[in-house]
């Protein structure tokens, strides 16, 4: 049996007021959909502090372009062209690496490519909507894309999701598992929206809200747009509070 | 001793209703990035332990089936060992993997998983888990990924010490967590966001 010192630690628990909601009934979804008991709380075992390790060769060269990655030879995808970059880390600001992430969005009319989507906007035979990239060995990913455009949701009477990217994150345990979306800086459908509106923590909704960040765009090619992530941390040991060196 | 002062996590949202573009894209008609999808199979040929099926659906609060949620398993293999355990065991590779990806059926709902049976997992120095799997549930309307997991009913001795079972007050609700046999090798278990029966969902 292993000792304890060679357990993984557990993770602090997680902080409610960074998450939205689960019954919020102004997004009409989780009226239905959101448990109505207390969850029960437990601390982390190591069926949550571990979790599945995906290798680097699953990734194809065109997984992270969704620019091109469903376009035809020669071909590109519509849209405002873009580059995606930020840093997964843990709650204690160390980075995440070599951890899968996923992307998935609609293309610059707002139109997903789904076979039970609806929205009379046009498809864009050269965006598939869909990418992946595994953060390097600092915790930093980036991909190339085109701007999502809004789009209109049957939720109120006239309800309009603002331009998003929905990203899902496995970190290096179960318990840190996510999905989130990443919303665009300046879009003033971020406020009138009951998804984004869920989350309580105006400081939680402003770190989905990524930045255009003028230093990393490409001159002549695409505007570049940050968003780091932050994973729930492990409770610390002893020995890794000790000042580096020691 | 210093405080450290700890970053705030990123929030969740919902997966949304067209998840499948993301993590399952072959599902949703997409060969963009993968040819399988990612945990369309748990390798169980490469462990060679009692191979199980697990088949369920999520139902809402007013016991429709959820059509568009995401269901992922993590469980240990058949040793009660995690598949990363100590090692750098990298997937998808000839080894068990441990981690299921499944879509709802669009039609009808339901999941399914082939899989090993577990083992007992270690807890602490002297105390074990009982076998068990853990789900993650993720559709439109979930604001956050809910957690929950799938027990045995014929680990009876088992369950009864299981440390997490055995701290759920309400008892009557245990039953939520533990499959039922349909026969030998298969099992159904159902997931229940809301009602009389809803499922018990963890913060762990
Ligand atoms: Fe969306």
């Amino acid at each position: 049996m292993k000792r304890k010192d060679e357990m993984p630690n557990r993770f602090l628990p997680r902080e409610k007021h960074s998450h939205p909601l689960a019954y919020f009934p102004d997004y009409k979804s989780s009226i239905k959909r959101s448990p109505q008991k207390e969850l029960l709380k437990f601390p982390t075992t190591p069926s949550e502090e571990s979790g599945p390790v995906f290798s680097p060769s699953i990734i194809g060269e065109l997984d992270n372009n969704l620019i091109l990655n469903h376009a035809d030879d020669g071909k590109s995808a519509i849209g405002q062209r873009l580059l995606v970059f930020g840093t997964v880390r843990d709650q204690h600001g160390r980075p995440i690496p070599d951890t899968l992430i996923e992307v998935w969005q609609a293309n610059a009319g707002g139109r997903y490519r789904h076979k039970n989507e609806t929205y009379l906007a046009a498809l864009d035979p050269n965006f598939g909507g869909c990418g992946r990239m595994m953060t390097d060995a600092n915790g930093n990913y980036e991909f190339h894309t085109i701007m999502p455009g809004a789009y209109p949701w049957p939720n109120g009477p006239n309800s309009w999701r603002p331009a998003h990217i929905h990203f899902s994150l496995f970190g290096e345990a179960f318990a840190q598992r996510l999905i989130t979306q990443m919303y665009f800086e300046g879009d003033p459908l971020i406020g009138l929206c009951p998804i984004v509106a869920a989350i309580q923590d105006e400081k939680a909704v402003e770190r989905l809200i990524a930045p255009l960040v003028m230093e990393k765009t490409v001159p002549m090619d695409c505007l570049a747009y940050r968003f780091d992530v932050v994973l729930r941390g492990r409770e610390q040991t002893l020995f890794e509070n000790r000042p580096e060196g020691l | 001793m210093k405080k450290n002062t700890l970053l705030e996590e990123t929030a969740s949202q919902t997966a949304g209703p067209y998840v499948h573009i993301g993590c399952v894209p072959n599902f949703a008609g997409l060969q963009t990035v993968t040819k399988t999808d990612l945990g369309n199979s748990l390798n169980i040929d490469a462990f060679g332990g009692q191979e199980i099926t697990i088949q369920g659906k999520v139902y809402d609060g007013d016991g429709a089936s959820v059509l568009d949620a995401l269901i992922e398993i993590w469980q240990a293999d058949g040793f009660g060992i995690y598949p990363r355990g100590n090692t750098d065991i990298a997937m998808p590779s000839n080894a068990y993997t441990g981690w299921g990806r499944c879509a709802s059926n669009l039609e009808t709902g339901e999941f399914i998983f082939k899989t090993i049976k577990p083992g007992k997992v270690i807890f602490n120095q002297d105390q074990y888990q009982a076998p068990h799997i853990t789900f993650w549930i993720v559709a439109r309307g979930i604001n956050i990924g809910l957690q929950t997991r799938m027990y045995f009913a014929e680990e009876a001795e088992a369950n009864k010490t299981d440390p997490v079972l055995s701290s759920i007050k309400d008892q009557s609700r245990v039953q939520t967590l533990i499959a039922e046999k349909t026969s030998n090798g298969n099992y159904r278990f159902d997931i229940h966001l809301q009602g009389a029966q809803e499922t018990i969902f963890f913060d762990f």
